[in-house]
């Protein structure tokens, strides 16, 4: 019953601060909606027991994420978006509205006219971290250490490619 | 027990409000923000998967952990990327780039 209750909280939270995000003009304060689902979403985690997710999804996403977009806005926008009203066209609104829209509904129908099996015998606790941390560095069946190994490589890449991409260049003598 | 349909119409409407987004803005940053509501809604429906059908896996979970770490990346390039064009174009919609039109 709490869950349930907890659930509706969440995801109300979550589909209403989405649309907020997606129709304000104001883009600082898309992100700071955008803020709002994920943690909504780290709450659904939570709900799901998945607690480490739950903790990675704030720890990136709204801590790191966030930031990241909030110091964009804010060095990029000096002229052109702080209180910028940006202008949509009516065709395109019910153009990306009627294509969402048939999206959702036939994505649902399949969804919901799928029968699933649940399983009934998930026990109401959380996935132990010892559990995770084998798992995530393991290299045996079911262990994850290649992806992990990858994921660090990339982020090394990433920081080095941005570097490179907006680093000022140097002018021609 | 809250039964898996929940999650999934959750994450249903929350990725079709990211394509609304993404459609709809002309502003790069906001497309980002987009994008980034599209991946919260597949990372919802890997972790209820995992958790409610095959309990006993973890596939679905580190899915979702290499998604989050993937999506920070490629936040930070798409940053990256978006404060060049901004300099290059004094602008930063969508519009104002059209070196690559044919």
């Amino acid at each position: 019953m709490g869950n349930t209750i907890m659930f509706i909280i969440f995801a109300i939270v979550i589909v209403g601060s989405a649309l907020l995000c997606v129709t304000t003009s104001r883009i600082m304060r898309a992100a700071t909606f955008l803020l709002f689902v994920l943690f909504g979403v780290a709450g659904i985690y939570f709900l799901l027991d998945y607690t480490f997710l739950g903790a990675a999804q704030i720890a990136i996403y709204a801590g790191g994420v966030t930031m990241i977009y909030v110091f964009a806005i804010q060095l990029v926008s000096k002229r052109s978006l702080q209180g910028l009203v940006e202008h949509v066209k009516g065709s395109r609104l019910m153009a990306g509205g009627l294509a969402a829209l048939a999206g959702l509904v036939v994505v649902s129908l399949i969804l919901l006219k799928t029968g699933f099996f649940m399983n009934e015998s998930v026990a109401d606790v959380e996935v132990p971290m010892d559990k995770i941390g084998e798992a995530l560095v393991g290299s045996g069946k079911y262990q994850y250490v290649l992806p992990f190994e990858f994921i660090s490589l990339f982020l090394l890449a990433c920081i080095i490619g941005g570097l490179v991409v907006a680093r000022k260049e140097e002018k021609d003598v | 027990m809250i039964p898996v349909e929940c999650y999934f119409v959750l994450s249903a409407l929350l990725f079709f409000i990211g394509v609304f987004g993404f459609v709809t803005r002309r502003n790069l940053i906001a497309m980002l923000i987009s994008v980034e509501l599209i991946l919260n809604a597949v990372d919802i429906n890997f972790a209820a998967i995992n958790r409610l059908l095959y309990p006993h896996g973890m596939e679905g979970m580190f899915m979702t952990l290499f998604v989050i770490g993937v999506a920070a990346a490629e936040s930070a390039v798409a940053i990256a990327i978006i404060i060049n064009v901004y300099r290059h174009f004094k602008s930063d919609t969508v519009e104002s780039i059209t070196n690559l039109k044919g």
